[in-house]
């Protein structure tokens, strides 16, 4: 079942303050440009692109909060804007930076209200709720408010809070922002979890690259709103190259560590003392380059950078640019 | 001490260029302003219509006066109670602000001061336009009542935010202070004269309005420009809105350590 | 899956995640006494110095319009109570600019009931109560002091009244959402509709110039809430086309201010969702 669908789906603002005289149009800035998707039952989709790419305005338009300016969206073979309210029932949606939760009271009357507003039946609403507060291991905060939580502990709830109603899709707008590494993966476990037990369909937008690859089946790429790359995470990095980029803290300042077989030298800090090198994940590891970098000198301290979403949509638009 | 000025006075402007990018409040200001003015208009001249062509001191002249300037006035004056302070106190926002070499009170009155100036233009003027297409406006032809005008008018301005600061520094103590600045919009615009003016009033509530500084926020420079109080009473009006804007003033300043003094103990 | 009969009970029903909503915000309210306490003295305080504002101008003279201080209290009353009952149920709506600034707005998307039915019952005022209680207090008053001769007609255009006038109020408030979609850093403009409805209200209709009486008698028809039915109850003349026979329009009224709220909040929720580009 195909559970989104857009065909040549199309939204532009008016951008404001660039009315050159009263009624003059203002200039339009378009959000989402022509975009066609379709994405099945039991999908995990990594929406990505950089800041104003298009990503939130699509998930609104998805879900029926903005109409689109041309083109069509099915959501759950639904249209988002006219059926609204049945679409609630069959989506849930983690706005990242908003909270479906009420802030005032603690978190377990906010899963017994969401539970009222969705008309589950009593009986189903306590074993789902306890299903979900145990698997999200959310326990000790139920009775916590929910401005007193952790952004960690917030984020549990909103995921839990989103999936109350046992929805067939689930959107999540930047659910793991500002979460420590911990949580992320926690997080991405539960999400796991859920779409291997109940077939749910995953939608998630996300700057983690890490998200991306632990979470995702498929990644969709948006740049200015058109779709610049769809296929599998490993297609897009044999696409753009896969570089990542060893940090190296030496015991004392250090020349430019240049020249090691399949990294190039990025830049020294402190003249030589903590150097950046990047290496193509596909030609060598991680631990090879480390060797390498030991062999010629006393390694105090390390870390890895992996690439960034902003990095990935750069290549891919150089790449497209260099392909004419 | 000279450049302290400079900061302050640029602090104004900073209020009035924040104000300047939402036009359509002020024209939202005038057709509300406009609005009340006129149903005010027509329930004030039929009272005095009806007591014989003179009511407490007000002619038909006089009163149409009062309802139009006091509705000019009120874009300036904003009687209604909001503070940027009290959202500060809120946010925590505040505690950065102790920390800056500028006195937070003179920072957010004089930013206040800046966003109610902003409305001499667009909604002061308009709204004496529309008072004097309607029923007229009957404004005096000397020029002594506008130069005290502008005076009692400044005054004013500076008040009411000295007054509203120092309610929204409440915000340190108090954690819904909704419910308060209900209280000072209504309370404080009767007492200010917005609905009636204050010589329909029996005496003693004339009193109680007088032990407050609402009248020199409204009804002060509304008789000063109307002509209805001229020379030496004038003066004195200035005069008694100038000592209340100190007393204002240092009660907010009091309320400012008070609060900076409860957020270093208690850490916000 | 969410439509599959339901083997673990019947579902509830609908209006019973708003009253679960509402009375989660009663809860909460409640919990913190003294403020609501507080809260509610100053509301009163605020009916009372509304009351003292009408009171003082026609106190001052004799009849204004054909009202003299007896009869406007009976017109005051009337037009209180509605205000603060409809103020009551759907004045959280004036909360929409903070919503629509913040981008919270979007969350009651995402729930399956109507937009406009989430905002009016996810908060409460019961403070306001206290306000209503003091026009209650007034309109035992005007009833005692006015003398009037009962008949089934007036005493059924009061209860007529009391019941229509919140409807009415009510629908201002909507109105002044629909138009907040567009005038969201200006909310004085759709304030100035139900409180300056209000301020109207308390003036009897006979003062007003003919734009106003237009405007006030049938676009925003506050003068039903407490002139007309007041010319009914006292048997006093009216003005023009505003006279007793016109009160009995009374549902009429509420209907036709209803239409104008629900139209402009379409328009005011297309504009927000970018319908038209």
């Amino acid at each position: 079942m195909t559970v989104i669908r857009t065909e040549e789906l199309t939204r532009s603002f008016a951008r404001k303050g660039t009315r050159r005289h009263p009624l003059a149009r203002p200039e339009q800035l378009t959000a989402v440009d022509g975009l066609t998707l379709t994405v099945e039952a039991g999908e995990s989709v990594g929406y990505i692109g950089a800041n104003g790419a298009g990503k939130s305005t699509t998930i609104k338009m998805l879900v029926g909060i903005l109409i689109p300016t041309s083109g069509t969206v099915r959501t759950c073979g639904l249209e988002p804007v006219r059926r609204r309210r049945t679409l609630a029932g069959r989506v849930g949606v983690v706005f990242g930076q908003r909270s479906a939760l009420w802030w005032d009271l603690p978190l377990r009357d906010s899963f017994e209200l969401l539970t009222a507003i969705h008309r589950i039946p009593a009986a189903e609403a306590s074993a789902r709720t306890a299903d979900l507060v145990e698997r999200l291991e959310m326990g000790p905060t139920l009775g916590t408010p929910v401005r007193q939580l952790s952004l960690g502990q917030r984020m549990r709830g909103e995921v839990a809070a989103a999936l109350l109603h046992r929805p067939e899709l689930v959107i999540l707008d930047e659910p793991t922002i500002g979460l420590d590494v911990l949580s992320k993966q926690r997080l991405r476990e539960f999400l796991i979890e859920q779409r291997l037990e109940h077939g749910t369909t995953l939608l998630l937008t996300t700057h983690d690259m890490g998200d991306v690859a632990r979470l995702c089946s498929r990644v969709v790429l948006v740049d200015h709103g058109e779709m610049a790359y769809d296929g599998t995470l490993d297609g897009l990095a044999a696409q753009v190259g896969a570089e990542r980029v060893l940090v190296v803290d030496l015991a004392e300042p250090h020349p430019d560590l240049a020249g090691l077989p399949g990294s190039r030298h990025l830049g020294s800090e402190g003249e030589g003392l903590r150097q950046r090198l990047a290496f193509d994940a596909t030609a060598t590891t991680a631990a090879a380059l480390l060797a390498q970098v030991s062999a010629r000198v006393a390694v105090v301290d390390l870390a890895i950078e992996e690439p960034d979403v902003e990095d990935v949509v750069r290549r891919v638009y150089l790449a497209q640019q260099r392909d004419g | 001490m000279r450049s302290t000025l400079a900061v302050y006075l640029r602090l104004v402007r900073v209020g009035l260029r924040t104000q300047s990018a939402y036009p359509l409040a002020a024209v939202a200001g005038v057709a509300a302003n406009a609005m009340f003015g006129l149903i005010k208009a027509s329930i004030l001249l039929a009272a005095v219509a009806s007591a014989g062509g003179a009511l407490r001191g007000y002619d038909a002249a006089t009163m149409a006066a009062y309802v139009w300037v006091s509705q000019a006035l009120i874009g300036l004056v904003q009687p209604w109670g909001g503070s940027q302070i009290a959202a500060s106190t809120r946010s925590g926002q505040v505690a950065v602000e102790l920390v800056r070499p500028l006195d937070v009170q003179g920072a957010h009155i004089a930013d206040d001061v800046g966003r109610g100036l902003f409305g001499i233009v667009p909604r002061t003027l308009p709204t004496l336009a529309v008072g004097a297409l309607t029923t007229g406006l009957f404004l005096p032809h000397a020029l002594a009542p506008y130069v005290l005008g502008v005076g009692s008018a400044l005054l004013a301005v500076v008040l009411s935010s000295a007054c509203r600061y120092a309610l929204g520094v409440l915000g340190f103590w108090v954690v819904d202070a909704r419910g308060l600045q209900t209280l000072y919009m209504v309370v404080g615009s009767f007492l200010a004269g917005l609905f009636v003016p204050l010589p329909l009033m029996p005496h003693w509530l004339q009193a109680l309005a007088a032990a407050t500084p609402f009248p020199s926020l409204l009804m002060a420079p509304v008789d000063v420009i109307s002509g209805r109080v001229t020379g030496p009473a004038a003066y004195a009006v200035l005069a008694h809105q100038g000592l209340w804007l100190i007393a204002a003033w240092a009660l907010g300043a009091v309320l400012t350590r008070a609060g900076a003094r409860r957020l270093e103990i208690q850490g916000g | 899956m969410a439509s599959a009969p339901d083997p673990a009970g019947p579902r509830p029903a609908a209006w019973a995640a708003y009253r679960a909503v509402l009375g989660s915000r009663v809860r909460a309210r409640a919990s913190y006494r003294i403020p609501f306490i507080t809260d509610s003295l100053g509301a009163g305080l605020v009916g009372i110095v509304e009351f003292v504002e009408t009171f003082l101008v026609f106190s001052a003279t004799g009849a204004i319009g054909g009202f003299d201080v007896h009869a406007i209290l009976l017109v005051f009353a009337l037009a209180e109570i509605g205000f603060c009952l409809g103020d009551l149920a759907f004045g959280h709506l004036d909360s929409l600019p903070e919503y629509l600034r913040a981008g919270t707005l979007d969350i009651f998307y995402l729930r399956p009931q109507p937009l406009l039915a989430q905002l009016v019952t996810s908060d409460i005022s019961l403070r306001r109560l206290a306000r209503a209680a003091v026009g209650v207090v007034i309109l035992g008053v005007a009833l005692w002091t006015n003398a009037i001769m009962w008949t089934i007609p007036r005493a059924a255009m009061l209860v007529l009244a009391l019941v229509c006038s919140p409807l009415i109020y009510a629908a201002l408030f909507v109105c002044a959402a629909g138009v907040q979609f567009f005038t969201v850093n200006a909310p004085e403009m759709p304030n100035a509709f139900t409180y300056g409805g209000r301020y109207a209200a308390v003036t009897p209709a006979s003062v007003w110039p003919g734009p106003l009486r237009i405007f006030f008698g049938f676009v925003a028809p506050v003068a039903f809430t407490g002139y007309l039915p007041a010319l009914v109850i006292l048997d006093l003349p009216g003005v023009g086309v505003l006279a007793q026979p016109l009160a009995w329009g009374l549902p009429l009224a509420v209907v036709s201010v209803w239409g104008i709220a629900l139209l402009l909040w379409r328009t005011g929720v297309r504009h927000y969702q970018g319908g038209g580009g």
